[in-house]
């Protein structure tokens, strides 16, 4: 009787037992081989847009590092409030990386001449390269070239247009 | 069509109609304001005296153009002349003071001696008091007959001017076609009437900043072809070049001294623009500038006393100079909210630049010893003056809707013509120095 009951009590136990595993069991088992799922979305997790380390935050929309392109007011070189933060980004990045080469093409808009202007959007260049070298890019990471007013991303002759040309772009020759 | 409709109105098209003339895009030139107290002045054909049929653009033609388009001058139709003498004997003076003119010049072509070239003899009278103010001939090589004739152009305004012509020398400008992946940079050298266009070098990225060297042989200028701003020095006729810089940073603004043995440049390797002068048989460097500013756009006085430069040194652009030597910088445009880019006139006292002001920019002339502007253009955005070698003109680049054209204006203002590329733009011309 005793080892009856033991038995029984102790084949609930393993029944228990086994009913508690098989619940979590199958799932990772035999759900897992799907094949619609690519793999990569899967196991990837988001990356997050604050880790400006992350070189998938080059594409994704949701972080600064994405942003390449910083506008300037007309005849100033000063790097606007607004755009510090992006700034900031790929310093971070650079520094993280040091293996990263960034290429800051400065740019004019066509009001003035030409020569000049090259020397204006240089100066524009060498404010986000300062900015960037103060937060931890080096200096051989980092090359100004002045296109001046020559490489304009719009060809009318109104602020709209200006404000556009008037630009640095963050360029990496090696991420 | 009479020759005032033309003063008044827009007019002479110089087309490439020699077919031996390599089709680049010709720029054609327009009057845009005349000036009324022009001297009527007859070109009567030419007599054709070689073996061969004579060439399409004629000799007077090509005159009559050169002289009316510096403004001075209101040359007679040739369809207008009742009569067409070709030497003195010939010229019944009371026939042409009824046609109000008050000079004529008769002349002929024909081969020399030796059988080489061509031989242009002419003479160029005062109708009222019938006195012959020229006599002379003019030989130049073979294929050369539009040169000959931009020479008998340049005697005839001196003989009536007192300065001479410029019309036998020739433009530099920068052409931009196409957008995107297709742009396409060239630098062109135009004989100064637009005629003959002739690409020296041509690239897909930017090219900027030609300038001449003094003997008219060389061009200096700026590519972008090794991904940033370089200074290159090549040979016109031969199309052979040699880097002149490339170092880090800016390479621009390059500038011949008037001896041809020095060149002014700007380069950013210390860090900002600075002016520097190069001995062009060593290739040692010195360093002219030493400012955080923008100092760029060298450019010399016609006596080689002075560079002058712009400088945002003040705040904004302003025209400064220094000895070629050294020392410290002395403010020249002492009025205006920017001016930049100098072209100095050939007698050294005007100085033209870029005039802005707001979101206008024209070429304005600067007196030197009075300090005061003149200002020569409407704008609104005009830049790159260029002064003609013998101060009459000054030849600029403006933009009309979304393209950009080459103007002209008289140095008093008072005869624009504008040289419109027929697609693209047309940029930063240079007029060349007197070629002799």
């Amino acid at each position: 009787m005793k080892t009856t009951w033991r038995l029984t009590l102790a084949l609930m136990i393993a029944l228990a037992l086994a009913a508690c595993q098989t619940t979590p069991k199958p799932e990772p088992v035999e759900p897992t081989p799907e094949p619609e799922p690519t793999p990569e979305v899967e196991t990837a997790p988001a990356p997050d847009p604050h880790d400006f380390t992350d070189s998938r935050n080059f594409d994704n929309p949701e972080s600064l590092l994405s942003k390449r392109v910083i506008y300037f007011d007309f005849d100033k070189s000063t790097v606007r409030p607004e755009y510090r933060g992006i700034v900031s980004a790929h310093a971070a990045y650079a520094a993280a990386n040091s293996s990263s080469r960034i290429t800051l093409e400065g740019h004019a808009d066509e009001r003035g001449t030409r020569e000049y202007n090259l020397g204006l959007a240089e100066r524009r260049g060498n404010a986000v390269d300062g900015l960037m070298s103060a937060q931890g890019a080096r200096g051989s990471q980092l090359v100004v070239v002045s296109y001046g007013e020559e490489r304009p991303t719009c060809r009318v002759s109104d602020e709209d247009c200006w404000s556009l040309n008037r630009r640095v772009e963050v360029v990496y020759t090696a991420r | 069509m009479t020759v005032n409709e033309n003063v008044k109105k827009l007019l002479i098209i110089i087309m490439a109609l020699l077919a031996a003339q390599t089709a680049y895009a010709q720029l054609e030139i327009e009057i845009i304001s005349g000036n009324p107290g022009a001297l009527p002045i007859a070109i009567v054909p030419f007599q054709w005296q070689e073996a061969g049929p004579p060439p399409v653009a004629s000799v007077d033609e090509i005159v009559s153009g050169d002289l009316y388009r510096s403004g001075l001058f209101k040359p007679m139709d040739a369809a207008d002349m009742v009569e067409r003498p070709v030497d003195e004997e010939s010229i019944r003076f009371g026939t042409w003071r009824l046609l109000k003119v008050d000079y004529i010049v008769v002349g002929s072509v024909r081969t020399p001696t030796d059988g080489i070239g061509h031989e242009l003899i002419y003479q160029l009278f005062d109708v009222h008091t019938q006195e012959r103010l020229l006599s002379q001939v003019t030989t130049v090589g073979p294929g050369d007959l539009r040169f000959g004739a931009h020479r008998v152009a340049d005697a005839i305004y001196e003989a009536l001017t007192g300065v001479p012509g410029a019309f036998s020398t020739r433009i530099a400008y920068i052409t931009a076609t196409g957008l995107g992946p297709d742009q396409r940079y060239e630098l062109v050298v135009a004989d100064a009437d637009g005629f003959g266009p002739q690409s020296v070098v041509g690239s897909p990225e930017p090219l900027l900043s030609p300038a001449w060297s003094p003997d008219g042989k060389k061009l200096a200028y700026v590519s972008f072809e090794k991904g940033n701003s370089a200074i290159y020095m090549q040979d016109v006729a031969t199309g052979s070049r040699e880097l002149i810089s490339s170092g880090r940073g800016i390479n621009g603004a390059p500038s011949f001294s008037p001896d041809g043995r020095k060149m002014a440049l700007t380069l950013s390797k210390s860090g900002n623009p600075e002016i520097y002068v190069r001995d062009m048989a060593t290739g040692r460097l010195t360093q002219l500038t030493q400012h955080w500013a923008i100092d760029t756009e060298a450019v010399w006085s016609p006596d080689g006393r002075y560079i002058y430069f712009t400088s945002d040194r003040g705040g904004r652009p302003q025209i400064y100079r220094v000895a070629p030597s050294g020392g410290t910088p002395e403010r020249v445009t002492l009025e205006g909210e920017y001016n930049a880019r100098a072209s100095i006139a050939p007698d050294g006292r005007r100085i033209a630049v870029a005039y802005g002001r707001g979101n206008e920019y024209r070429i304005a002339v600067w007196d030197i010893e009075n300090e005061r502007f003149t200002i020569l253009t409407p704008g609104v955005l005009d830049e790159s003056p260029s002064f003609a070698p013998n101060g009459s003109m000054v030849l600029y680049a403006t933009r009309e809707g979304n393209r950009g054209v080459l103007s002209a204006v008289s140095s008093d203002g008072s005869v624009r013509q504008r040289l419109i590329l027929s697609a693209g733009d047309v940029r930063e011309p240079a007029w060349s120095p007197v070629i002799r």
